[in-house]
């Protein structure tokens, strides 16, 4: 039962991964990133993970991904000619370093973690508590601080997306004050 | 029965494999970054995984953060985009070449 | 309080006065510049007698150490300090009174120059440097003292660094001298590792408690102490101008009179005999090296007297004349007879000196000419120099009851007793001395005047402030030579005084030191007979009015042996022909084809490549985001290949 539901899930993730890649419609592969992307919250699930998947699917797909969409609309992205590049050098490139890099890493992996196998889900580890406690206590600062990385990212991300010349520096008080 | 966790690892490298590909080779700037987007999540996939075979947390709080900073570097680099779209007119990153010699 | 605490500021002084007039006077401020220049060789001279007196006042002249600095760098201990022992007390007696005298004088002589006060500075410099040299109780402070006075002769040789001649001069005296302190270095070097440490007293123990370790054998087939000595003595030969190394004093006359007379005469090529007398253990432990020494000394003293008589110029001749009285001493030394040779340094102080100022004042009276031939009847228009010089000469001739005569004639005694050959070639440099004296005497100062009529017109005694030192130089020529061994008599207050400093060994007694009677007889009448045939001779060539017309007649009865003497045997050319060009041209081999070909050549292949690889490299930087992250990629592949497996 288990293994059909990874089927699925699997292959849904990797059938829309090879879209999003392959796709001339930059608003088709938007929609596949957005398959995998559920996909791949519901292996998250299966993970033991649910707070993840949640967050997955509010932050990534719910936010990120209307962002792009957002944009491509705003610059009216057309579809393009061919998907991928002319340049030949590139492909073959690309393709052997791809399939070398995942031979490697499976053969790895597979090396390392054939045999092992992991404990049954408990209730208790899977609850939003235990993440929350974790959260709140050793990782505060760094979840401080992501607070102030998202500051950042919007004062930049504004500034950067602006139209025109940069905001004037107020100008210098006219009178009264002593030089 | 179990799924072994290894499938979880394969999964996730395959994914990689298949965004790196993509980052590499298409020609619109939106769709490498949805490309990236997707080697992203694949390591996520991987840090849950490896989460799971340690029974430590450690590797969902990454996650977390993972999932902040894409949200912020997407933001970024969109705006970026949009910058030099109003510039250049073209998302097509052959033709976005100044920094040749 | 004793003065002698104040020992350190014998040579602190003059080092004060050179630092002040050096670098904080103006050329202006003349008066100033004399003050300080003159004042700190004297307040120096002043200091120097109170500690001398106190020094002298000690039971058994016990050696005073004055320690500034102790310097210890791991097994290396060596200290800043200064020792007053009889031997440096008579240097530092010759070196601040003649010094003094020669300041004094060069305040009239030097009235004129444009570089006054730098000349002060430069030789109140020397003259620090020098009492290093003298006072220094280890080698290195006598080195550091050694290589300052080095130093002070380049710059003042080449003071009219303006001309062409003086700054080559210079050089040639400073390289010269730079073949010597190498091999003195190697002998310091030796010193340290035979004994450990550098100090003489360390010294002297050391090879006193195991004299047998100082004559084992060390390297090239010499013991320890003849490399040493062997080392040392070629140190000496560079500064005290000795064969083959005394090719730079004659051109050293390119510098002021005064600096030719302090020291080239008195004082600076005196260091390697008093070097020797420092260091006559080591000597004494070494026969062969001393006989050396002594064949070297009396060979350069009869040849540079050969070269002296067919000189032309004033200061040549003296030069010369120079050359071979430190010849005179290193025979002394080199026959063990090590008092004598200090003694016989010390009257050729003040006679030298006397002559070389003389010789200035005459200078300064032609107007700058040099020329002896261009001289003559002096007498009449510089009476105070005529017989202060006749003085000087008489002394040097080794005229009995003058300084010369009671050190020449205890030199040529002691050389009789090692070798009656040295002896021999002393009493013929002895006749030779008299004979190229008395002719320099007549060209100048007899006979009639040679000169243009400007010059004749400008004749004048030299004003009081030149004349009074070359009265108190004539003094000391007259008198100093009662210091010492007096002939027929037990009289010798130098000997005695310095008896501690020269070590005797066990089995040898020293050299005698006095003869029996009938030989003592026969000995000095040879070196007066001598002088009186040097002497005569010179008179029936020179003298009267017969003026230069011997120095023809000369020329042309023997012609060549006239002219090989009167080019000194062109020893300069040959130095040139296979030293000079040979070296020059190494030199040009160097320049043009390692550094210019092979070393630029490889800097330049490499700049080449390096623009190679930038030109073939841009072909990388197409702009191509994507071709990036390529490479980027694979990087990242490598790496995680290399660090997985």
């Amino acid at each position: 039962m288990l293994l059909i539901v990874f089927s699925l899930l699997a292959g849904a993730a990797v059938g829309s991964a090879i879209v999003v890649v392959l796709h001339r419609n930059p608003v088709v592969s938007t929609m596949s990133l957005v398959v995998t992307l559920v996909a791949t919250a519901g292996l998250f699930v299966m993970l033991g993970s649910p707070f993840l998947a949640a967050l997955q699917i509010l932050l990534y797909t719910g936010a990120i991904l209307v962002l792009f969409l957002f944009v491509i609309m705003l610059l009216n992205v057309r579809r393009e000619r061919t998907a991928v590049t002319h340049a030949s050098g590139m492909l073959v490139g690309a393709g052997v370093c791809a399939v070398v890099f995942a031979g490697a890493v499976v053969r790895l992996f597979w090396a390392a973690y054939s045999e092992t196998t992991v404990a049954p889900l408990q209730a208790d580890s899977v609850s939003l508590i235990v993440v929350a406690r974790e959260l709140f206590s050793t990782y505060l600062l760094p979840f401080e601080m992501i607070g102030l990385l998202l500051l950042v990212a919007v004062v930049a991300a504004s500034w950067v997306a602006q139209k025109g010349e940069a905001v004037e520096s107020p100008k210098p008080p006219a009178h009264g004050d002593p030089r | 029965m179990t799924i072994p966790i290894v499938w979880y690892l394969v999964l996730a490298a395959v994914l990689f494999c298949i965004g790196t590909f993509g980052a590499l080779t298409r020609r619109s700037g939106i769709a490498i970054f949805l490309s990236i987007e997707l080697m992203l999540n694949a390591a996520n996939l991987t840090l849950v995984a490896y989460s799971r075979i340690h029974g430590d947390s450690a590797g969902q709080m990454f996650v977390f953060f993972a999932l902040a900073v894409a949200a912020a570097e997407a933001a970024v680099g969109l705006g970026l985009f949009i910058s030099i779209f109003r510039l250049r007119h073209t998302i097509d990153v052959n033709r976005l070449n100044q920094l040749r010699w | 309080m004793s003065a002698l605490d104040y020992l350190w500021l014998v040579p602190a002084l003059p080092f004060l006065g050179a630092a002040v007039n050096g670098l904080l006077v103006r050329n202006r401020h003349k008066s100033l510049a004399t003050a300080i220049g003159v004042g700190a060789p004297g307040l120096s001279l002043l200091v120097a007698l109170a500690c001398l007196a106190e020094f002298l006042a000690r039971p058994g002249h016990a050696p005073f150490e004055q320690l500034l600095y102790p310097w210890t760098a791991g097994a290396l201990s060596i200290d800043v300090a200064f020792l007053l022992d009889p031997l440096s007390a008579v240097m530092l007696f010759v070196v601040t009174f003649v010094g003094f005298v020669i300041h004094v004088y060069s305040v009239g002589y030097m009235a004129h120059e444009e570089g006054y006060r730098r000349f002060f500075a430069y030789m109140n410099l020397f003259m620090g440097a020098m009492l290093l040299l003298v006072l220094g109780s280890n080698f290195l402070v006598m080195f550091v003292g050694w290589e300052g006075v080095g130093l002070c002769s380049y710059l003042l040789i080449g003071f009219y660094f303006d001309q062409d001649f003086p700054p080559q001069a210079g050089r040639k005296a400073f390289i010269v001298n730079r073949i010597g302190d190498f091999a003195f270095l190697l002998g310091v070097f030796a010193i340290f590792a035979q004994f450990g440490t550098l100090s003489f007293k360390g010294v002297n123990t050391a090879i006193l408690e195991d004299i047998g370790a100082a004559q084992a054998p060390f390297v090239l087939g010499l013991s320890v102490a003849s490399f040493i000595a062997l080392c040392l003595f070629v140190g000496a030969m560079g500064k005290s101008a000795q064969i083959p190394l005394y090719v730079w004093l004659p051109d050293a006359m390119a510098g002021p009179t005064p600096v030719s007379a302090l020291i080239h005469a008195a004082t600076m090529v005196t260091a390697g005999v008093y070097m020797v007398a420092r260091t006559n253990l080591i000597y004494q432990l070494a026969p062969s090296v001393s006989m050396f020494v002594a064949v070297i000394g009396a060979a350069t003293a009869i040849f540079a007297a050969t070269i002296g008589i067919a000189q032309n110029d004033i200061k040549k001749v003296l030069a010369y004349s120079t050359v071979s009285q430190l010849g005179y001493m290193f025979l002394a030394a080199g026959v063990g007879a090590y008092v004598l040779a200090i003694f016989h340094l010390a009257t050729h102080a003040f006679f030298k000196a006397l002559l070389f100022l003389g010789s200035g004042s005459v200078i300064h009276a032609m107007g700058g000419e040099q020329d002896m031939r261009k001289m003559g009847s002096l007498r009449k228009h510089l009476p105070w120099t005529y017989r202060t010089f006749l003085i000087g000469t008489l002394a040097i001739s080794g005229v009995p009851f003058l300084a010369g005569f009671f050190s020449k004639d205890a030199i040529l005694g002691a050389a009789f007793e090692k070798s009656p050959v040295l002896w021999i070639i002393g009493i013929a440099t002895a006749a030779l001395t008299a004979c190229y004296m008395l002719r320099l005497l007549c060209l100048t100062f007899l006979g009639k005047f040679r000169g243009t009529h400007e010059q004749q017109h400008h004749l004048h005694e030299s004003p009081a402030v030149i004349v009074v030192p070359l009265v108190i130089l004539a003094t000391g020529a007259v008198f100093a030579g009662y210091a010492g061994k007096i002939p027929f008599t037990h009289f010798d207050w130098l000997g005695g005084f310095l008896a501690s400093v020269i070590v005797v060994l066990p089995g040898h007694e020293g050299h005698v030191a006095h003869h029996e009677i009938g030989l003592e007889v026969m000995l000095v009448g040879a070196s007066v007979l001598a002088a009186v045939a040097g002497l005569l001779l010179a008179w029936r060539l020179w003298g009267g009015y017969r003026g230069t017309s011997s120095d023809e007649a000369l020329a042309r009865r023997l012609p060549r042996a006239y002219r090989l003497v009167e080019n000194k045997y062109f020893v300069d050319e040959i130095y040139d022909r296979f030293v000079v060009r040979p070296l020059r041209g190494f030199a040009r081999f160097c320049w043009k084809v390692i550094d210019s070909v092979i070393i630029d050549g490889g800097l330049h292949v490499l700049a080449f490549l390096t623009e190679l690889a930038g030109d073939l490299g841009r072909f990388t930087t197409t702009g191509n985001v994507r071709q990036y992250a390529l490479y980027f990629f694979t990087g990242v592949l490598v790496l995680f290949w290399w660090m997985i497996f």
